[in-house]
């Protein structure tokens, strides 16, 4: 759980639900299976698995899925090597899905678990689909609830927390090449919202490094606002650019903007594709790299994901399609790589292992890769 | 102009819109749909793909939702 913000576990294995229940409503998503391979190591960070996703239709009205994924974590973080010591750990996650075509609406349920040695999270996804205007237009609404467990290794500190997610999602076909998309979405938090294992510093002079560490104090509280506004545009050779952006407050008093731009372009059995992703946001109110005293405030926290900070990613994947026709069962196939490269600045975080003066220690920034290899089926 | 204003302007707008698309016709016909219905064209290619970066994502900053996957629309059955 250390590598991450407490308040996400759950959520990842409805992605592939999500997206499937509301890709194109009036039409069951694809029988399809993925068997994705994938590896982070960025920032000390080693983490790396499999995503295994299966869908089938039962008749002409319900289609099933299912998802497995692994993260195998490996860590030796910034936040690891000034505060513990380096661990590794792996979280399991499971989940179900069905969703059921009936005219031109699509309602779907999906149910997930995430198990961790020391954070359980159980999430429950409901979402309704409907195709209005003849078709073009898209209306989708969802509701995630999500209840972890949040523990701590080697005591017997216990809490929990809450989530409830809505969403309301717009698709339009504006014209034979043009298509927009619109994204709303609410989150609520409730609980036990911050990591336990994740300290702030204060200046103590009593100390020979002239600061000391104390516990992270979040509210227990949070709510936040996105809306994404997205076209995806396609050229007369066959090929598609797309842009976006989003908007995203909450109520700890982060704002926060993401601009993605990309480029698909297929040729022959290969499909190339590279983007470009731009994120930037503000630290929330209770961030500071170094508080000037031991409980300077009702709330604390020093999490890098809190502060201020801005990302580059680069993108560049290619995919094969496989001619494969397996007896009749199995119609085609694909070999797809996707590299991402992620450098992360941070404008208050400061690398305190460079030592010197409290405060004055210079400002961390790293960078990520992202690999995915995934095989690709459909049936 | 005020939100009170503002906001009775976007509902009409928003009623308004509603009523003229039950009357009127798919100004991009099923037989023009052909380009939305390219794989290229779906913004969510990748399930489990998309599904995992978004993960790699939120783990790492304080945004989060509204990550898309809405797309479609198409018509195309």
């Amino acid at each position: 759980m250390r590598w991450r913000v407490a308040a996400l576990a759950g959520l990842l294995a409805l992605g592939p639900f999500v997206g499937s229940l509301v890709a194109t409503a009036g039409v069951l998503p694809e029988d399809r299976a993925d068997v994705l391979y994938h590896y982070y190591d960025g920032g000390g960070v080693e983490i790396d698995g499999p995503s295994i996703l299966v869908r089938k239709s039962v008749g002409q009205s319900v289609s099933l899925s299912g998802n497995f994924y692994i993260d195998s974590v490996s860590s030796a973080s910034i936040d690891v090597i000034t505060q513990a010591s380096e661990y590794s750990e792996d979280r399991t996650e499971t989940s179900l899905g069905v969703d059921y075509l009936r005219g031109d609406t699509i309602m779907g349920l999906a149910v997930t678990r995430s198990d961790e040695d020391d954070y359980d999270a159980d999430t429950l996804n409901l979402g309704i689909s409907q195709e209005i205007f003849g078709g073009l237009t898209t209306v989708t609404l969802g509701y995630t609830r999500g209840s972890d467990d949040v523990g701590k290794r080697g005591s017997d500190f216990s809490e929990e927390a809450g989530h409830w997610r809505y969403r309301l999602g717009l698709s339009q076909v504006v014209t034979r090449n043009l298509l927009v998309t619109f994204d709303y979405e609410a989150i609520a938090d409730e609980g036990f919202l911050n990591n336990p294992y994740r300290r702030v510093r204060y200046l103590d002079p009593g100390n020979p490094l002239g600061f000391s560490y104390q516990d992270e104090v979040y509210p227990r509280t949070r709510d936040s606002n996105a809306v994404a506004l997205r076209g995806r545009y396609f050229l007369p050779h066959r090929a598609a650019i797309s842009g976006g952006y989003r908007y995203f407050d909450d109520s700890w008093g982060i704002d926060a903007s993401t601009v993605e731009i990309g480029y698909t372009h297929p040729r022959g059995p290969f499909t190339y594709e590279i983007g470009y992703r731009y994120y930037t946001q503000n630290a929330a109110d209770f961030y500071s790299d170094l508080f000037p005293f031991r409980d300077a405030q009702n709330f604390l926290a020093r999490d890098k994901e809190l502060s201020t900070f801005t990302s580059h990613s680069l993108r560049f994947g290619v995919g094969y399609e496989v001619p494969l026709d397996i007896g009749g069962f199995v119609e085609r196939g694909a070999v797809n790589f996707i590299w991402d490269h992620i450098m992360f600045d941070y404008d208050d975080f400061r690398d305190v292992r460079a030592g010197g003066v409290p405060g004055t220690e210079p400002l961390y920034d790293f960078s990520a890769d992202v690999l995915q290899l995934f095989f690709s089926a459909w049936f | 102009m005020k939100p009170r204003s503002m906001l009775v302007l976007l509902s009409a707008l928003a009623a308004l819109a509603a009523l003229g698309g039950c009357a009127v016709e798919p100004w991009v016909k099923p037989y023009e749909r052909d380009r939305m219905a390219d794989p290229i064209m779906n913004p969510n290619r990748h399930p489990v793909s998309s599904s995992y970066l978004n993960h790699v994502h939120e783990a790492r900053e304080a945004a989060r939702g509204a990550a898309g996957g809405a797309g479609g629309g198409c018509g195309c059955n």
